[in-house]
């Protein structure tokens, strides 16, 4: 696994065009929305997660990661009966993550993707269950469902990410 | 300070960003409703995703009904066949059903008892789900143009599904009762217990605020209260699969939903209940026998002047004319305890064993017909003190 601390300027910084970056994110919560409808055991992933942290790592700049990861967020949050705001401030906290460090880690590879993954989508449902605590939701931890869901995500992330390459463009 | 924030720009970038969307937060949890608060940002979500949902579906529909319509029919006979046996056999059990329900209702009518019943239902497709395990929802292709409102109850054949929370235009979000901040009253069928059925982290469902000193057996269906205002009472919820002392003064009990809410497609929105006091029929009461012996083939009717030329108390004529007019009204019955009516004529009437009366050849043109089985008219039946109520 090839996880290397390298300097700003080593690493490359992608961008992805204007169309990819409407309709990637739209895709993803659309999938999101309608899969699970056909194939129920799919609500365990969170595409639009894994499309976050594929833009942040893939830009390396926190301010659009954190732009990246509120929008989806809060797109996602539209489509469910829950206050706003409870994705968009979870998506916020791992775009500004994973964009950080993606500046100061070379993250290009498989392994190191499986496991950035893996670390951000608990980060991810640990601030999502802390903001439902706030807002008054009661909703019950699982550690097993959760780590379960962070290794299916993780492994999906990594096809994911491979398929998202070709459409990044080199700045 | 330029160079501070130009150093933390990102993070301030970020504390900003993270503030206003808990500000944000904060003002939707305070209002009793947020139907106002975020309605704009959900519209547009919905209003995005749900054009995309509906097209795929009917997409999916369509190939769907050509497949399964026209093209792979494997099967379809012998399916009709056991579906003809199946309404013979749904027949036999509704005369049963018809008694039992109208005892209910005279019973109901004594007690002055108000029933709730669906009177308007509207069928609706789901398109989409909310996608987030935690807010367990789906998304209907049926809006405020159709005149769906909030707090609608949703259901299918098998069971209840949910309830209305959002309208859209023209779509609306349900939410299902596997969603951990659902609430339905709920009743156990045979204990009568109540408790509020409430989802779980895990998708299940579980039905909450029975005392753990009550005995619920696994199995025993779970069935709407109607307590919520929102489901109409008796309507299938599911089944108990498991059954466990909770920590504290209650049950943990387990239930299995009758409708599949993983594999939702069509259902059912219900539009209008309507309440209303019990009333037993005004046909009065009826046996199984009876309606059984109804069903029976008949004799043509007499003509008329045929029937006119008999005195008052011969068997009365059911059904209609051969000729394709009305039967004249039935003459009134003269005798009649047991349900058996008195013959004035010299026509052998024979008691069948539903009450009724079998007259044999009643004319010359019933011959060769079969034998007329009448039913005793409702103001000959005997007047009975009532009965037990049922167990």
């Amino acid at each position: 696994m090839a996880l290397t601390y390298t300097s700003g300027e080593q690493v490359e910084v992608y961008r992805f065009g204007i169309p990819a970056t409407i309709f990637i994110p739209l895709t993803a919560v659309f999938l999101q929305a309608w899969l699970p409808l056909r194939l129920p055991f799919f609500s365990i992933f969170d595409l639009p997660l894994l499309v976050t942290i594929s833009f942040a790592i893939a830009r390396r700049s926190q301010m659009a990661g954190i732009f990246t990861g509120a929008l989806i967020g809060i797109f996602q949050d539209a489509l469910t009966h829950q206050p706003i705001g409870l994705y968009g401030i979870s998506k916020t906290v791992v775009g500004f993550g994973a964009s950080s460090l993606g500046i100061k880690l070379d993250v290009e590879n498989a392994g190191a993707r499986l496991l950035l993954t893996l670390v951000f989508y608990v980060v991810h449902e640990v601030v999502y269950f802390t903001m439902h605590g706030l807002v008054g939701q009661h909703v019950q931890w699982s550690w097993a469902h959760e780590l379960g869901s962070a290794v299916a995500n993780a492994v999906l992330g990594v096809f994911l990410y491979a398929l998202l390459d070709r459409l990044k463009q080199r700045t | 300070m330029e160079t501070v924030l130009g150093r933390y720009r990102n993070l301030i970038v970020l504390v900003g960003v993270l503030f206003v969307q808990v500000l944000g937060l904060a003002v939707q949890v305070k209002r009793t409703s947020d139907s106002d608060s975020s309605r704009l940002i959900r519209v547009w979500a919905v209003g995005a995703i749900s054009p995309l949902e509906k097209a795929l579906v009917w997409t999916q529909n369509s190939s769907g009904n050509l497949w399964h319509n026209y093209l792979y029919l494997r099967g379809v006979r012998a399916e009709n066949r056991d579906l003809k046996q199946q309404v013979e056999q749904m027949r036999i059990e509704q005369v049963r059903l018809s008694q039992d329900a109208d005892q209910a209702r005279r019973l109901q009518a004594l007690l002055a008892f108000k029933e709730q019943f669906i009177s308007k239902t509207m069928a609706a497709q789901v398109i989409g789900s909310t996608g987030s395990e935690q807010s367990r929802g789906v998304y209907l292709d049926k809006g405020e143009k159709d005149g769906i409102k909030p707090d609608m109850a949703v259901i299918t054949a098998d069971g209840v599904v949910g309830k209305v929370l959002r309208v859209y235009r023209s779509s609306s979000l349900v939410l299902l009762i596997s969603d951990q901040t659902s609430g339905v009253g709920a009743i156990l069928e045979k204990s009568r217990l109540q408790g509020i059925l409430r989802g779980m982290p895990s998708g299940e469902v579980g039905v909450e605020r029975v005392m753990s000193d009550e005995d619920v057996p696994a199995g025993e269906m779970v069935l709407t209260s109607g307590g919520d205002r929102i489901f109409p009472k008796g309507l299938v919820i599911g089944k108990v699969t498991q059954v466990t002392k909770g920590g504290d003064f209650f049950l943990n009990i387990r239930v299995s939903p009758s409708a599949n809410l993983s594999k939702l497609e069509e259902v059912l929105i219900v539009t209008k209940i309507d309440e209303r006091q019990a009333q037993p029929e005004p046909t009065g009461p009826s046996r199984a026998a009876d309606i059984l012996a109804e069903r029976l083939p008949t004799v043509p009717p007499k003509a008329p002047d045929a029937a006119a030329a008999k005195p008052s108390g011969t068997a009365p004529q059911a059904g209609s004319a051969a000729d394709g007019k009305p039967a004249p009204p039935k003459p009134k019955a003269t005798a009649a305890a047991g349900g058996a009516v008195a013959p004035a004529s010299r026509k052998v009437i024979s008691p069948t064993p539903s009450g009724g009366t079998v007259a044999p050849g009643a004319g010359s043109d019933a011959a060769t017909a079969p034998p007329k089985v009448t039913k005793p008219p409702a103001d000959s039946t005997p007047q009975t003190p009532p009965q037990d109520p049922p167990q």
